[in-house]
């Protein structure tokens, strides 16, 4: 029971990183149908941002206290994530719109490896241990089995639960959100209407971007390490979060990130580590097969 | 284009510039500027290198100023063009120089050549109407009647011609790393376009039947004792197998999703290669494989040895001859095979599958057998072309199949022009030759200090070339198509104008 219960929280931890970079996918699936594959990298990417500004904060402006330090991070981290996001949305994947249909989902792909590449190259191919941020605990039961709950556990489902709600709000209740919405449904009805398509596009691989930086910044705490390669793996697994939970739908993503974070959690612990990524990318696959508008996705129908 | 007009131009043009330099600069901000290198204590460090900064934010205004103004635009495409080739045979000089007398430089330069005008001459642009004028048809189709045969004769004369100029020491590098790395990739890539290129399915875990060919070989070699000759054909069916096995659920899915299911049954493939270490020694991989024969002759210095047989001092390079030709025959079994295929009702019937699911469907085409020979073959070949990489290594490890690797054939598929089978060695010569060169580029060391590897920036520029192949040429190096069937007069086809089908 306290296994199951320790596993559940680190579960829903990691879920919860998932599901952040999960609607980034999501997003751009749903407005432009492509699967953006360099969003995983671009994940990574933002981890090393925040990694990078952490360090510039508290070793040259000597900023001592960490929750102000981190605040810094993940809004410096979200800002700067974007502004990538927005470059390569801009010239890898606008010039490509109309063109043929694997046109953009190739340009990913050597976008995703350039970047990888190019971090490789800027930041060197070893692992870079963070320095430890948030170790205290608290231990929620007695015994000689202790469930302990990580202030950075805290943090990140804190977080992740404030900027849901913030994007939600957005999505939901702003003219952006509205717009967003408009061109997901028909692109060229909503130019018709008077909706700048390219700029709301423009704007969803922004804020899918920003999403991705909260999760690299809180993955980067929460694992201690990154390396040039973490985009891949995650980024996979993120796309089957938003497989999972129906692509196109956000609320799904979030369920779908949960679900992926806890079936690989129960899995390493109840059986093996070795084969925890094949898991993931099993459920990819049978969902893909046997159900593929997700849990919360809109059946998709094929017009001739 | 007067002069009161340009003047409020240009501080728009300077504002532009100025904007894309800060664009590039808050990019290389803390990527660039910042390194965190950990210390003999394992703590991060911050090393500064704001020069590099500056440099973006320089590079990318003055660039995106002078592609601006209209003249200078295309004055700077130009040179671009041509700065891009002078360097091309400066490289090419640099290393050629090392070791190659003058007449083999010419040969190669001659051999690069006609493959560059080859490129141009078959990427010409196709009316959109998809007639070509008479004189570039005639001219197009005698290019391509010439080329095969011409590229196979001057294919069987590249090893012996370089033995013979380099002797067996200094030939190793061109037959072996250029010769044989390009091949398999060519034969991959042949592979690789029966699935994407002909039947439209895009395939991104394509490597996972070069490894089951790998492990076949490997596997049977090791622990059953089969000779090659025989593995060969196990390893072709046992990845066809596969490939039916892993194509069987996938094929009522559409193109991006499709694309994804095969990326998975990749990795799947690949981590249980790792996990699974009974049998496959996982990360370590598989050594000591048996080397290839000459049919039962040893390429050894004994007795019963190769090279004792027919009287010649004892030299690796045989086997190295050997394994070129092999590959040679066995990727042009596979161009001979696909092209026979397209003749057939089958290879009718993936073209059209590519064009239209739902018009073959309704055509009564079974779609499913299609899809499933379709996969079944192009796995085959990636079967048998993994049995000769482990055969040629003698040493196999899950680190050979990465996605990295199914991206790359898919890129030389991609490149290639999808559906041309020429365009796809081109490709392969262009990139796989192209990354081989960069390996060795010491010219590069001379500009940049001598900390510069240029391997590092392989995939970098390998990375940037495929986002930037999109851009300016989506329909790859030879962008036209040969219909394999018409109604009274031949006309090229765009290949703009062909939709890949819904796979």
């Amino acid at each position: 029971m306290e296994n199951f219960l320790q596993q559940l929280i680190n579960g829903l931890t990691l879920g919860s990183i998932y599901g952040l970079i999960a609607i980034g996918y999501t997003m751009v699936f749903g407005i432009i149908g492509m699967v953006n594959f360099a969003h995983g990298d671009v994940f990574m990417v933002s981890a090393f941002i925040a990694l990078l500004i952490f360090l510039a904060v508290t070793q040259v402006l000597g900023i001592a206290s960490l929750p102000v330090a981190f605040v810094l991070v993940l809004l410096a981290a979200m800002v700067l994530t974007a502004l990538w996001a927005w470059v390569i949305e801009r010239v890898a994947y606008r010039p490509l719109r109309g063109s043929f249909r694997l046109a953009p989902l190739i340009s990913a792909i050597g976008m995703s490896i350039f970047l990888a590449n190019f971090v490789q190259v800027a930041q060197g191919p070893r692992n870079k241990p963070v320095p430890p941020m948030f170790t205290d605990v608290i231990a929620l039961t007695d015994g000689p089995y202790k469930v302990v709950l990580s202030y950075k556990q805290i943090l990140i489902m804190v977080v992740t639960a404030a900027l849901l709600l913030g994007f939600w709000w957005l999505v939901q209740k702003t003219s952006l959100g509205r717009a967003q919405r408009a061109c997901e449904q028909d692109r060229k009805m909503a130019a018709l209407l008077g909706i700048d398509v390219d700029r709301t596009i423009s704007l969803t691989f922004v804020i899918g971007a920003a999403l991705a930086a909260v999760a690299g910044t809180l993955y980067m705490m929460y694992y201690g390490v990154v390396n040039f390669y973490d985009g891949f793996i995650p980024g996979v697994k993120a796309f089957t979060a938003a497989v999972l939970g129906g692509i196109g739908s956000l609320p799904g993503a979030v369920l779908g990130g949960l679900l992926i974070g806890l079936i690989e959690v129960f899995w390493s612990a109840y059986f093996s580590t070795d084969y925890k990524d094949v898991a993931a990318f099993s459920i990819l696959a049978i969902v893909l097969i046997f159900m593929p508008s997700g849990i919360l996705g809109r059946p998709e129908v094929e017009k001739v | 284009m007067d002069a009161p007009k340009s003047a409020p131009d240009l501080s728009a043009l300077l504002r532009n510039a100025i904007f894309a330099g800060l664009i590039a600069a808050g990019l290389a901000f803390p990527i660039l500027a910042l390194r965190a290198e950990p210390d003999l204590n394992n703590h991060l460090e911050l090393l500064n290198r704001w020069p590099l900064m500056l440099w973006a934010f320089g590079i990318v205004a003055t660039g995106h100023l002078l592609a601006q103004v209209p003249w200078i635009g295309s004055a700077l495409r130009w040179g671009l063009w041509a700065c891009g080739a002078l360097i091309a045979i400066w490289m090419l000089v640099s290393i050629a120089s090392g070791d190659l007398p003058m007449a083999g430089r010419i040969v190669l330069f001659v051999l690069l050549g006609s493959a560059a005008l080859l490129a141009v001459g078959l990427s010409a642009p196709v009316n959109a109407d998809g007639a070509l004028h008479a004189r570039q048809t005639t001219v197009r189709a005698s290019v391509a009647k010439v080329a095969g045969p011409v590229g196979v004769v001057a294919l069987i004369a590249f090893p012996l011609v370089m033995l013979w100029m380099l002797g067996p020491g200094g030939s190793l590098k061109w037959i072996n790393n250029y010769g044989v790395q390009i091949l398999i990739y060519v034969m991959l890539g042949w592979g690789l376009n029966i699935v994407v290129g002909l039947a439209g399915l895009l395939d991104l875990g394509y490597v996972a039947f070069y490894a089951v060919g790998a492990y076949a070989y490997a596997l049977l070699s090791t622990t059953a004792g089969l000779s090659f000759w025989i593995c060969l054909p196990l390893a072709g069916l046992l990845a066809a197998l596969w490939g039916i096995i892993l194509g069987f659920p996938v094929l009522r899915l559409r193109g991006d999703y499709l694309a994804i299911v095969t990326l998975a049954f990749g990795e799947i493939i690949r981590l249980v290669l790792i996990n699974w270490t009974d049998v496959t020694n996982g990360n370590a991989g598989l050594s000591s494989i048996p080397r290839i024969t000459f049919f039962g002759l040893p390429f050894t210095a004994s007795d019963n040895g190769f090279a004792a047989t027919f009287g010649l001092e004892f030299s690796p390079i045989h086997r190295n001859i050997f394994l070129f030709y092999l590959i040679l025959a066995l990727a042009l079994i596979t161009n001979f095979v696909t092209l026979r295929l397209r003749r057939l009702p089958i290879g009718r019937a993936w073209e059209a599958l590519r064009e239209d699911e739902i018009a073959c469907r309704s055509l009564g085409i079974n779609t499913t057998n299609t899809k499933l020979t379709a996969f079944a073959l192009g796995a085959m070949f990636g079967g048998f072309a993994g049995s000769f990489f482990a055969v040629r290594q003698g040493f196999v490890n899950p680190d050979s199949f990465t996605f990295l690797e199914s991206a790359t054939i898919l890129a030389v598929v991609v490149l290639g022009g999808m559906g041309s089978q020429i365009g796809v060695a081109l490709a392969a010569v262009v990139m796989i030759g192209g990354t081989e060169i960069l390996r060795e580029l010491d010219l590069l060391k001379a500009i940049f200090g001598p900390n510069f590897d240029p391997a590092q920036y392989r995939m970098l520029i390998f990375g940037f070339a495929m986002v930037g192949m999109m851009i300016w040429k989506p329909r790859g190096i030879v962008s036209s198509r040969e219909p394999s069937i018409f109604l009274k007069t031949r006309k090229s086809v765009s290949a703009s104008l062909v939709r890949e089908g819904h796979g």
